[in-house]
């Protein structure tokens, strides 16, 4: 199987698409000369003209805005945030018209775009080039939400995305831009709302999604050297969430732990933990714990950066607790 | 017809009448329809009978008229918490606007939106929107959509004095100009935005000398006088659907109702209210054409009382309209559902 590299496999999901469906095109900034922030749109302008990968000025009200209306209206658009952390800019495009437009209109209506949501921390980029919030989108019923953690499952679940008529946030974690992995050359899609797992073991359940997930195979490596075997699902969707993946392997493990790298308080950890606890309870050995950022903003400094951050330390620590 | 080039907003009145006695016609039966509906939509929120709360657009009615008439079915509108009557100009049927405001499962969205939330795709109504503001990058987004898909179409944004202040529509005409889309920001400008006087919120005198710094033209029209207001959009809609770009058009109006139905209006004199109704749009079109002699007092009342039929049946329909099924709440989220929610 071939190789490639996470963003050349957005790369090729946006191609397949574009060509499939006229109707699909790209709306941000700095597309036309840069394809995109960190690349994920190169070459785009080139094959498929102006027309269709449309750079914008800085505006992201009416990026976002502008995507919600052309949706409105039968067009497809893939909309840029260039840092998620600026959909700050956005909230009210996303929370107020995409997120309801089809409940309070009855249905008359569908907004099938995508917003890609470049996230996480990475070569200090401080406070606000850093921050990961999935979770303000995961309490906005109206959305759903791809997370994906290697380059396989980015394109696979971009094309999903594409071809969804709701509207879907698709988080790329800015760190995985740069990782490889096999791509199948062939056509092939990866439905929201499936898990994977990423590591089989019977002791403990480990739930994460992105990033974190290649941080969570780590401690599992540590882990399994110490005896402790980790199941790792890998969620790849917070909404729709594979709930049958999570209960399966708690119903196995009876301990779990939650891993993301967005901070801990109100995160998507504190609501899946509240879904098992409700719903799992007898079938717990232990307290879920959940593994995040601290509580404060991404610091600037190497070494306040990486005391904010949960790594695999962070996880196999938390794992051991429930042992 | 106050037209302007890009540098400012000056009036140039031209006298032709070049209207047709139809489409004439026309205009005062759709502000005849806005006006019954609003009255009675009104006499139903005082006596408890519709929940919520309605912005009713009485006195404003020669804007939406004389804007949608001017657009073609296909053509999009974007609105704003005061709908109603763009609603009824884009010509969706009162009967299920009538059963939203009830709140009822026949409504146009079965009950979910409300008056603030009135809308129907199928004439290209984009909805009423309850975020000021909110409607301006979803018209540009429409015209995105009309140019991808190499039609002609247009979309019409109608905006409030309040919401001219708001970011998203300083993005939206920089944006739409800049990509010269076929998009009309028709801003009503109604004199208040809730309690504030528009002069208090704008540091000039005109929204539409904001066109110059946008770079499309801008355009001051009698937003009282429905003929005037046609002309002017019908000429900018041409002009947008053949490629020329944007217009910021701005229609001195006024509010002659509360900013809600309710609204104890003590931020203007009784008096003020009451020197507008010279202007009455209804009124002076009326007058328009029966100097024309293209009405005359009977051909008035039967206009009057086909409206005051439909209208009377759209009260009927939504009176007798069930309600939704509470687990109803649940469904038009997603197009694909989600099977679990919790
Ligand atoms: C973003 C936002 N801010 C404030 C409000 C509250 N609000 C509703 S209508 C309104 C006044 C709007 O004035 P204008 O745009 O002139 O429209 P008009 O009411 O005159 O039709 C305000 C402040 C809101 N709904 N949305
Ligand atoms: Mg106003």
């Amino acid at each position: 199987m071939p190789e490639m590299t996470f963003t050349e496999a957005t790369l090729a999901a946006m191609r397949e698409e574009m060509r499939r469906d006229p109707l699909v095109f790209v709306i941000g900034e700095d597309m036309a000369s840069q394809g995109g922030v960190f690349g994920q749109f190169k070459g785009l302008a080139e094959e498929f003209g102006a027309g269709r990968v449309l750079d914008t000025p800085i505006s992201e009200t009416s990026i976002v805005g502008a995507a919600v209306g052309a949706a409105l209206c039968g067009a497809r658009p893939v909309a840029d945030m260039h840092f998620a952390d600026f959909v700050a800019c956005a909230m009210d495009e996303i929370v107020n018209q995409a997120a309801k437009a089809r409940y309070m209109f009855g249905g008359q209506c569908s907004v099938p775009m995508v917003l890609r949501m470049p996230d996480g921390a990475i070569n200090s980029a401080a406070a606000q080039h850093s921050q990961s919030v999935e979770a303000w989108m995961l309490h906005t019923p109206g959305v759903k939400l791809v997370a994906p953690s290697n380059p396989y499952d980015a394109k696979g679940l971009l094309k999903s995305a594409i071809r969804d008529d709701d509207p879907v946030l698709y988080y790329e974690h800015k760190a995985l831009f740069k990782t490889r992995g096999e791509v199948p050359g062939e056509e092939y899609v990866v439905p929201m709302g499936q898990a994977a797992l990423r590591h089989v073991g019977s002791d403990v359940t480990i739930v994460s999604y992105s990033l974190m997930v290649q941080r969570c195979l780590e401690a599992a490596d540590e882990l399994a050297a110490d005896g402790i075997e980790a199941d790792v699902v890998d969620l790849r969707s917070l909404r729709p969430l594979d709930w049958e993946a999570i209960a399966t392997s708690v119903r196995k493990t009876h301990r779990v732990v939650v891993a993301h790298e967005a901070c801990r308080t109100g995160g998507v950890g504190a609501e899946i933990a509240a879904q098992i606890g409700e719903e799992l309870f007898d079938d717990l050995d232990a307290p879920v714990l959940r593994v995040g950022a601290r509580d404060v903003p991404i610091p600037f400094s190497p070494p306040l950066e990486r005391f904010v951050l949960p790594g695999p330390a962070d996880v196999a620590a938390a794992v051991r607790r429930l042992m | 017809m106050a037209v302007t080039d890009v540098g400012g907003a000056r009036a140039v009145q031209r006298v032709d009448n070049d209207i047709d006695a139809d489409t004439q016609l026309d205009l005062l039966r759709v502000m005849l329809r806005i006006r019954c509906f609003e009255e009675r939509a009104e006499a139903l929120f005082l006596a408890g009978e519709l929940p919520g709360f309605i912005h009713l657009s009485i006195g404003q009615e020669a804007c939406a008229a004389g804007a949608c008439l001017a657009l073609r079915r296909d053509d999009y509108i974007t609105s704003t918490h005061r709908g109603h009557g763009h609603c009824l100009a884009k010509c969706a049927p009162a009967e299920r606007m009538m059963a939203e405001l009830f709140a009822k499962a026949t409504g146009s969205c079965k009950g979910k939106g409300g008056s603030m939330h009135i809308a129907d795709f199928s004439v290209g109504m984009l909805g009423a929107n309850g975020i000021v503001g909110g409607g301006a990058n979803l018209a540009v987004g429409a015209a995105i959509a009309a140019r991808l898909r190499q039609t002609d179409q247009v979309a019409l944004c109608f905006f409030g004095d309040g919401a001219a202040n708001r970011g998203t529509v300083h993005e939206a005409s920089n944006l739409a100009a800049v990509w010269k889309l076929p998009v009309i920001f028709f801003c009503e400008n109604n004199r208040y935005a809730s309690t504030t006087a528009a002069g208090a919120a704008l540091s000039i005198e005109n929204v539409a000398d904001r066109a110059a710094g946008y770079g499309m033209p801008g355009v001051i029209v009698d937003g009282n006088d429905a003929l005037a207001v046609h002309r002017v959009v019908r000429e900018w809609a041409a002009h947008a659907r053949s490629g020329g770009g944007p217009v910021l058009i701005e229609a001195k109006t006024y509010r002659m109702r509360g900013h809600y139905v309710g609204d104890p209006q003590l931020y203007r004199a009784t008096d003020e209210v009451e020197a507008q109704r010279a202007r009455d749009p209804i009124d002076r079109l009326a007058a328009t054409l029966a100097g024309a002699g293209l009405l005359d007092l009977a051909r008035l009342e039967r206009l009057r009382a086909e409206v005051a039929e439909e209208i009377e049946a759209a009260v009927r329909f939504a009176r007798e309209s069930p309600l939704p099924s509470p687990e109803d709440a649940l469904a038009d989220l997603y197009v694909n559902p989600i099977e679990r929610m919790p």
